[in-house]
């Protein structure tokens, strides 16, 4: 039981380490560098309604459907 | 005393790094959707069937934090599938959709609340989204989670009411990650389940060469991720590859792949093409003519082996621009889809079945 318990704590030791050492990692592309990522034909979906009637063209014709990211995924280039 | 300096070196190290923590979440406030609004007319034209119609958009931010929207769509659809001329005969139905949002943007984080309502004679269809996505890394990453929930309400022509139902689930997450000043990608994940009636009252299947009304399990359960980027490659051009695999509870199998280029013409135009190549395996209880007696049986096209490859390409041109207050594009799309089934075949001629699709788009968008 102890050594489990020790076990994890190495584990949940290992994995803050590796999530602070990610944190150490500054943003490399600065705001000031993203105009060219903020143009509308870098845009992963440019207008809401083709993009919507396309995925419905789709959706009762193939058997799969999802992770198409039209609702809610975010550019971050802001 | 070696120990004691590790000790300190790691104590700063520490520091510094809960200090760049801290400092990258100090980032600017994420942005509201723009204010927009699209009217389209949409066509649909391929293996007997067309839906065509309106479709219209409004997006309107009301204070600082909150923008609204709502949307109508409707498709007006005369269908005289290979499914309806075989079995049955060919009719005209129309189904509408209403949709409203409301977004709400706080510090780096935009929580998105949905709702969508479908109705047409024999089936209506109501959802209720929650999205939420949060800007990190100083707005160079992007993290979404969302969650719907939809109801459905199966009818049949000739019977008054509905005698069933459905419910869904659907479970996503999404990453957006910026990767140079030129490059972006994602990666998107989503669980999807469904509960209830989930096949077609009117749909046989053939057993022994007999039409048989088909039987399809009453759950299903579906995974999808999708992986995409994008790439500024200069002269004002970019281009994007993107592919899905999808794998669900009835053995279906599917891969998409989709490669595009856009680039400006001049400035108010902009082109765009695209290649798709779309393909599934069937799904364990589809068959086209039953040699065996089994629980489940269905010959629903949509479940079979098939593969669909799409050549698309869209124009737009800007009518209308006054930089900081408006601008007014006129769009136009076009795709053509070949679908290529392998296990389905058309009893009329007995060849596998195969048919081109149509898809227009066309409509005005503005920001403003």
């Amino acid at each position: 039981m102890c050594e489990r318990v020790s076990r994890l704590l190495v584990a949940a030791l290992a994995m803050s380490t590796l999530l602070l050492s990610g944190c150490a990692i500054q943003p490399w592309v600065k705001p000031y560098e993203r105009e060219r990522l903020a143009d509308p034909i870098m845009r992963f979906s440019r207008d809401t309604l083709p993009d919507k009637h396309r995925e419905h063209v789709r959706d009762v014709r193939e058997a799969a459907r999802g992770a198409t990211g039209v609702q809610g995924s975010g550019c971050g280039c802001n | 005393m070696a120990a004691t300096s590790l000790f300190k070196r790691a104590l700063q190290w520490l520091v510094g790094l809960v200090g760049g923590l801290l400092a990258t979440g100090a980032a600017k406030a994420i942005d509201l959707p723009e204010d927009r609004a699209e009217a389209m007319v949409h066509l649909y034209d391929g293996g007997g069937v067309k839906a065509s119609g309106p479709a219209l958009l409004v997006r309107k931010s009301l204070v600082d934090r909150v923008s609204v929207s709502a949307s109508y769509y409707l498709d007006m659809v005369s269908n005289a599938s290979i499914d309806v001329v075989t079995t049955a005969s060919p009719y005209k139905e129309n189904r509408s959709e209403y949709g409203l949002g409301l977004d709400y943007a706080y510090r780096d984080s935009l929580i998105t609340l949905s709702t969508a309502f479908s109705r047409e004679p024999d089936y209506t269809a109501d959802s209720v989204s929650l999205d939420m996505s949060q800007e990190v890394f100083g707005g160079m990453s992007t993290i979404a989670l969302g969650f719907t929930r939809g109801a459905d309400k199966v009818g049949k022509h000739g019977t008054p009411g509905y005698f069933d139902s459905v419910k869904h689930w659907q479970y996503r997450l999404g990453l957006t990650q910026v990767l140079t000043p030129r490059w972006i990608a994602s990666a998107n994940f989503e669980a999807l389940s469904d509960d209830g009636y989930l096949g077609s009252p009117y749909r046989v299947a053939r057993v022994f060469g007999a039409a048989v009304p088909e039987r399809n399990p009453r759950t299903r359960s579906a995974r999808a991720i999708k992986f995409r980027v994008n790439g500024d490659i200069g002269n004002r051009s970019a281009v994007h590859a993107e592919y899905r695999y999808f794998w669900d509870t009835w053995a279906i199998k599917a891969h998409t792949t989709e490669f595009g280029y856009s680039r400006y013409f001049g400035d108010p135009w902009i082109g765009d093409v695209f290649l798709r190549i779309y393909q599934q395996k069937h799904a364990l209880f589809y068959s086209d003519n039953a040699e065996t007696e089994t629980l489940y049986v269905s010959r629903n096209r949509q479940l079979s082996t098939f593969n669909n490859v799409s050549l698309g390409a869209k124009l737009s041109y800007r009518v209308a621009q006054v930089p900081g207050k408006y601008e007014v594009k006129a769009n136009g799309a076009y795709e053509m889809v070949n679908f290529r089934h392998s296990d389905f075949t058309d009893i009329r001629t007995g060849a596998p079945y195969r048919y081109t699709a149509h898809v227009v788009q066309l409509y005005m968008s503005a920001t403003f």
